[in-house]
């Protein structure tokens, strides 16, 4: 998409990523084919080039491809066979892989090894043999300007009579209505998809007033969560409008999938057949995933809670691969023994709280949580003093920490930014909540203490040769008081700034922005470090690896990026989101990565191998806040939508859903503890969830972890705790401080 | 799906640009003669390529965290297209287009002035915009959320029309701290509590209606009653400002309807006209606060306005005083309280109505209340106008002219009668000049409204002439402004400031309170002024020393007050 987007000029850096949706749809066809699918989706493509093991590597490939596809442009057939037979590509070896490696030009080349189902035609071949053909017929006509698109909207070009269209839907419909209750709801879901596909191959084929009639004639019956699709579907009347269209291309490149139990299917599948209704069989063969499986239908409510999303849910495979949701082994670290004297003097009953915890610590730290990747899957930083000194303070102020409850709620502060005309975007806290940065839309950084300790900066290098090196003091010294003020503003981006996060040792701040840019800027000196080039479109969120060094990013081009600070590249890249992505997060061990999309899907990345672990569907809006609980296990979700999605990311299952807000979510927030969910919302309040209610409330049921299908209970009210309004203030960030006091932050609407 | 989304979907669907604007389009870029099948094709392609920009926008609009979509939004979905952005829509608030019509086509267009640069140059810098700054406040303490100005008040309108239109409300389990204005404890899910609501499933049950004022409300409200009813216009008004703007009054809203009604009883037996007018300000002042919600003081309040409007005396002195603008006002405000309360359960209006007409008919009225019931009706529209005070002018004419021609018998009534008489020219002429069609003849006017008829008929001319003045000028003002200009002080609403100090015997009243104009008036326009001011004729002396008494009598009410308070606590 982005790629035809910006046209050629940035085509080189975007054809790893361009293609990655296509694989997922072969990906896809390759299950649908009943051969073994060995790696979860996007397994290849998501490290780039450096992970495969063709036996001609990706770049002579490419460039083969790039002769071989100029050659048959220019219909010089036998120079095509024989190049090809020389280069030692067999005609059903060349495609998975030209897929991959042909870049924008043959993104869509998926497309029609998607559609051409099991026995492919090689992309050569078929184009060869259609050029061969003459190119009389008028679609190929059309196609030889517009290549990429051409291909995958071909095909649309087999087709029946549009006028019976309506015919078939509708026959469709009633057998779907006329069946027993438990497979109606299952049933009703190829609808969708069905009305895309029926409506798009009637526009392709210039039947526009049919398509017209079509879409307001069905369009009422879909599921109200697609309707922003919907209104992208509608405006789309022209087969012109089609190219480069992405809501399109993403519907061709990847299956919808849908999960129906076998008995159900096969219903269907008699009836269609009973019916000669082959046009609906084609679209169902062709552009459908059929997820089958074995057991009781599900119900309405199951079906709804999952569905809402681009492509319709996840595959059941793509969330089976196991997830190291454990925490890392703390370092020990003793705590300074006099301090603990000092408060056994003040209060008695401290010190015998403190022990059985350092103890409990103690033997946590022995055992070795299965669950918990190894302590160096991937290689962290070492912990400098000063992350010492931090580890220490933040052990002392965990044992001041208020334990929180249904009964015993956090007190919220509120910081509400006034005079912000420009537009605040993005807001975050330190980890011991003494800085704030909030991002403008004016391009400036600002960063305020919220201390009574002022922000300094570094003396200049002259300055600070005259400082004694060897005193005790020096990390005090090198700071020039006369620039102790209580907020630095930092210029350096040209847009926006959507996303900002603090590393966790406060000396860095991360910053991305509209600009396509992430700026690393310097706390010491308040000045940018580095600007990381590679997005080339809007960077929506970025964050700090828990442990530093980390921090991952993503935007409008679909990617989600790994970089590390020292790296002027990204170290990986995981792609397969459908759309823009908006939100990123790190698991509290590091070793993972959970992206949000407007694709209305949330996935979990392995960043070891940049494998896709997770997909969780069930939002029915681009999800804008994710937070990991403290523990590592569970992963909350918010979105447009005004519903929070609690998941488990061990089983990869949805694990409750709490309605209340009636806005975006823009912010979520576990305590410290991991008992108690904050949200934010554009509706200006604050909410409170039990969400160890929810979690227990779950846990107590008998899983179907084999199906995944779960069952909801509404019981979002009593899980809901309190409920703050402010005062036309959306909040847009929350932040628990290592004591469990709530901190929250919005610009006045005023 | 609902057939509403239906609907809205197929909306979507078919809007496109209309092929006029392709042509005016091609003409401003120079193309003259564009064909028809390439103005369908343009505005089709056109409105495609409007709705993928607008989608992409949208999105900024989220991530910038807005609801508003600003233009910034459209040049950066531009920029993601590669299209370069349109330069020049810098505004935050609104897009500055204009809209002109003339020989059969209407046109919105954007006015780009030449600015000379030397002027800008010149201009003096405006002020600098004060810094983004940070504020923070409690949201909450323990799970309560503390009642101080930063948050919003403890209960909104809505939540006080549930409590007072549905007083059995439906406890659910779990639900309880929802609808209850304190923010109470979060301990209500008590395992006690949950036990019974289950074992009864739902209950339906009477939410206790307590209006406890702490200790700061109790002041508040006493300084602010003192102050409405004092003698310092500077405190007043700004009493009246909080009354006006503060979000938190709900708790003593039943004690100000108690203070005004009361307030009013015993003023309209010691004829103090300035208490009077301090009170209806206040009822002003209450119906203005967007925060209240009134209905249920309604029959407290409705009969203190009435009294104000047809009393018979509302002054020591009726042949001096200028007690007729009192009742001008209060007429204004009870048509403002038909106009936002009156539905069809309450029949405000219709009551409100047949009691004005019943006293108006009645032949031994006295002159003020007959100029009270007229005011009252007349104030109601020109719809009421029409019916039921256009036909009796003959009727009323006669009597008028019985007192102005016949022998004198009481000057007071002939002040009555003037009065009358110039309140029902005022109001009828606009309705007649709207009814009947030009040629004014006077002996017409005299047969058909009596006595009153010539009179009328001059005003009804003077009306016509300033209409045809006024459409002048509208025709005029439709090229140049159609849209209003946005205020810059945005940030102020919530702040609940001073307004400058006001000379102690002007009443002055919003244009919105003259609901007849059919017309946004501007100050230079000489028929309905934008602002009204009504004189008192009180000389500061006597003002004082009524207020003397009436402070006596006040704090007697206040005493009242404070003492029911301290009962309930």
């Amino acid at each position: 998409m982005a790629a035809v987007q910006g046209g050629m000029s940035d085509a080189d850096i975007e054809t790893d990523i361009k293609t990655e949706p296509s694989t997922d749809g072969f990906g896809n066809n390759n299950a649908n084919d009943g051969r073994v699918l060995s790696a979860s989706p996007g397994s290849g493509s998501s490290t780039g080039s450096n992970k495969q093991t063709a036996a001609v590597t990706p770049e002579d490939q490419q460039t083969l491809l790039a002769v071989l596809q100029f050659l048959k442009k220019n219909k010089l057939i036998e120079s095509v066979e024989i190049l090809r037979r020389e280069a030692g590509l067999p005609e059903n070896s060349l495609d998975p892989k030209a897929t991959e490696s042909a870049g924008a030009g043959s993104g869509g080349a998926a497309g029609i090894v998607d559609l051409e189902g099991g026995d492919v035609s090689s992309l050569l071949s078929r184009v060869t043999g259609s050029s061969s053909a003459g190119a009389q017929a008028p679609t190929k006509a059309v196609a030889e300007d517009q290549p990429d698109v051409r291909v995958v909207l071909s095909a649309y070009s087999q087709q029946g009579d549009p006028t019976l269209y309506e015919v078939y839907y509708s026959d469709l419909k009633k057998f779907i209505e006329t069946v027993l209750d438990c497979h109606r709801a299952e049933l009703s879901q190829v609808f969708y998809p069905l009305f895309v596909h029926m409506y798009l191959e009637l526009v392709y084929n210039n039947h526009e007033s049919e398509a017209k009639a079509f879409f307001e004639k069905f369009s009422g019956d879909q599921e109200c969560y697609y309707e922003e699709d919907l209104r992208v579907l509608s405006g789309l009347t022209k087969k012109e409008h089609m190219r480069g269209n992405e809501t399109l291309l993403d519907f061709r490149t990847s299956k919808f999938v849908l999960r129906i139990s076998r008995d159900s299917y096969q219903l269907l599948k008699r009836h269609l057949q009973e019916r000669q209704n082959n046009q609906i069989w084609n679209i169902i063969q062709e552009h459908l995933y059929i997820d089958i499986f074995d057991g009781m239908p599900r119900s309405k409510s199951q079906i709804d809670a999952m569905s809402g999303s681009l492509a319709g849910e996840a595959k059941r495979e793509a969330n089976k691969t196991k997830v190291y949701y454990g925490l890392l082994k703390e370092p020990e670290i003793e705590l300074p023994l006099d301090d603990e004297d000092e408060e056994a003097e003040n209060e008695e009953g401290k010190p015998k709280k403190k022990k059985p915890k350092k103890d409990s610590m103690g033997s946590k730290s022995k055992k070795q949580d299965p669950n918990a990747p190894s302590q160096n899957r991937i290689p962290l930083p070492e912990l400098k003093d000063s992350d010492k000194l931090d580890k220490i303070m933040y052990m002392k102020e965990a044992t001041k920490r208020i334990r929180l409850g249904s009964d015993n709620l956090p007190s919220v502060c509120f910081y509400t930014f006034l005079n912000a005309y420009q537009g605040l975007t993005a807001v975050d806290f330190t980890d011991d909540s003494s800085l704030i940065a909030g991002g403008f839309a004016d391009s400036t950084v600002r960063v305020w203490s919220v201390t009574p300790k002022k922000l300094r900066k570094v003396k200049s290098a002259a300055d600070l040769n005259l400082i004694d090196k060897e005193s005790d003091d020096v990390l005090e010294r090198i700071m020039d008081e006369k620039t102790a003020s209580e907020s630095k503003i930092m210029y350096g981006h040209s847009g926006p700034v959507y996303g900002i996060s603090f590393s966790p040792d406060r000396n860095y701040l991360l910053s991305s922005s509209e600009d396509g840019t992430v700026r690393l800027w310097s706390l010491l000196t308040f000045t940018c470090l580095v600007a990381y080039k590679g997005h080339n479109y809007p960077v929506w969120d970025t964050q700090f690896s828990p442990y530093g060094y980390y921090f991952v990013s993503g935007g409008h081009d679909r990617v989600a990026r790994l970089w590390a600070t020292d790296h002027y590249q990204p170290l990986r890249i995981f792609s397969g989101h459908l759309a823009d992505i908006t939100c990123t997060r790190f698991h509290p061990n590091s070793n993972y990565v959970a992206t949000g999309s407007s694709d209305r899907t949330i996935r979990v990345w392995d960043v070891l191998s940049g494998n896709c672990v997770r997909i969780f569907t069930g939002h029915k809006g681009p999800i804008h806040s994710l937070a990991f609980s403290p523990n590592g296990k569970f992963l909350a979700s918010g979105a447009t939508d005004g519903r929070v999605l609690l998941w488990d990311i061990g089983h990869g299952l949805m694990m409750g859903e709490l309605k209340g807000h009636t806005d975006t979510i823009y912010s979520l927030r576990f305590s410290r503890d991991g008992e108690i969910l904050a949200s934010g919302s554009m509706d200006n309040t604050v909410r409170l969830w039990d969400v160890m209610k929810a979690f227990d409330d779950l846990e107590t049921d008998d899983f179907t972890a084999a199906t995944g299908h779960i069952h909801l209970q509404d019981n979002s009210q009593e899980l809901l705790l309190g409920t703050y309004t402010t005062k036309s203030t959306p909040v847009i960030h929350l932040h628990f401080t290592r004591r469990n006091l709530l901190l929250a932050a919005g610009v006045s609407q005023l | 799906m609902s057939a509403m989304a239906e609907e809205r979907r197929q909306k979507h669907c078919s809007v496109v640009l209309p092929t006029e604007s392709m042509k005016a389009m091609a003409e401003s870029v120079g193309v003259g003669q564009l064909q028809e099948d390439s103005c369908v094709a343009l505005s089709e392609e056109v409105s495609y390529r409007i709705k993928e920009i607008a989608q992409d926008a949208l999105k900024f609009m989220h991530h910038g965290k807005r609801r508003k979509l600003t233009t910034s939004d459209i040049d950066n979905a531009l920029k993601l297209k590669n299209v370069e952005p349109l330069y020049g829509f810098q505004s935050q608030e609104f897009i500055p287009f204009r809209f002109a019509s003339g020989g059969g086509r209407e046109l919105h267009f954007y006015e780009e002035k030449e600015v000379d640069l030397s002027d800008i140059i010149n201009t003096p810098l405006p002020r600098v915009p004060l810094d983004v700054s940070l504020k923070a406040h409690w949201l909450s303490i323990e799970g309560m959320q503390p009642a101080i100005p930063e948050n919003p008040p403890p209960a909104t309108k809505e939540q006080q029309k549930v409590e007072s239109t549905e007083p059995l409300k439906v406890v659910k389990p779990g639900q309880e701290e929802e609808g209850t204005i304190q923010g109470k404890g979060q301990g209500t899910t008590t395992p006690d509590g949950k036990g019974q609501c289950l074992e009864k499933g739902l209950i339906r049950l009477k939410p206790r209606s307590t209006h406890e004022l702490s200790v700061e409300q109790q002041l508040y409200y006493k300084e602010i009653t003192e102050a409405c009813v004092g003698s310092c216009e500077a405190k007043r008004a700004e009493a009246l400002q909080s009354i006006a703007t503060d979000p938190g009054l709900y708790q003593m809203l039943p004690r100000f309807s108690t203070f005004i009604s009361e307030g009013v009883r015993v003023n309209v037996v010691q004829n103090n006209l300035a208490l009077l007018i301090y009170l209806m300000r206040m009822v002003k002042a209450l119906m203005d606060n967007p925060t209240l919600y009134l209905e249920k003081y309604l029959h407290e309040l409705i009969p203190a306005v009435v009294t104000c409007i047809v009393s018979k005396q509302l002054c020591l002195r009726p042949d001096v005083d200028n007690h007729w603008a009192l009742r001008d006002f209060a007429a204004r405000l009870m048509a403002q309280s038909c106009k936002t309360f009156s539905t069809t359960t309450n029949n405000i209006q219709s009551r409100i109505t047949k009691t004005f007409t019943k006293s108006w008919l009645d032949d031994k009225t006295q002159w003020t209340t007959r100029y009270g019931c007229i005011a009252g009706l007349a104030e109601l529209g020109p719809d009421v106008i029409k019916t039921l005070i256009i036909p009796r002018l003959a009727i009323e004419g006669a009597r008028i002219k019985a007192v102005m021609e016949g022998p004198v018998i009481s000057n007071i009534d002939k002040i009555g009668a003037e009065h009358v008489q110039s309140l029902l020219l005022k109001h009828c002429a606009s309705v007649i000049a709207k009814l009947r069609s030009p040629p004014d003849n006077v002996e017409q006017y005299r047969t058909e409204y009596g006595y009153l008829g010539p009179m009328l008929c001059s005003h009804v001319m003077k009306a016509r002439t300033q209409a045809a003045l006024q459409a002048q000028q509208v025709n005029r003002t439709t090229l140049t402004i159609t849209q209003p200009r946005p205020t810059l002080s945005v940030s102020q609403s919530g702040l609940s400031g001073s307004s400058g100090p006001r000379t102690p015997s002007i009443i002055k009243v919003p244009s919105s309170l003259t609901l007849m104009s059919p017309r946004p008036g501007t100050p230079s326009q000489p028929s309905p002024p934008a602002t009204k001011y009504i004189v008192m004729a009180t000389s500061a002396g006597a003002a004082s020393t009524q207020q003397v008494i009436l402070a006596q009598s006040l704090s007697h009410i206040l005493d009242l007050h404070i003492g029911m308070i301290m009962c309930q606590i």
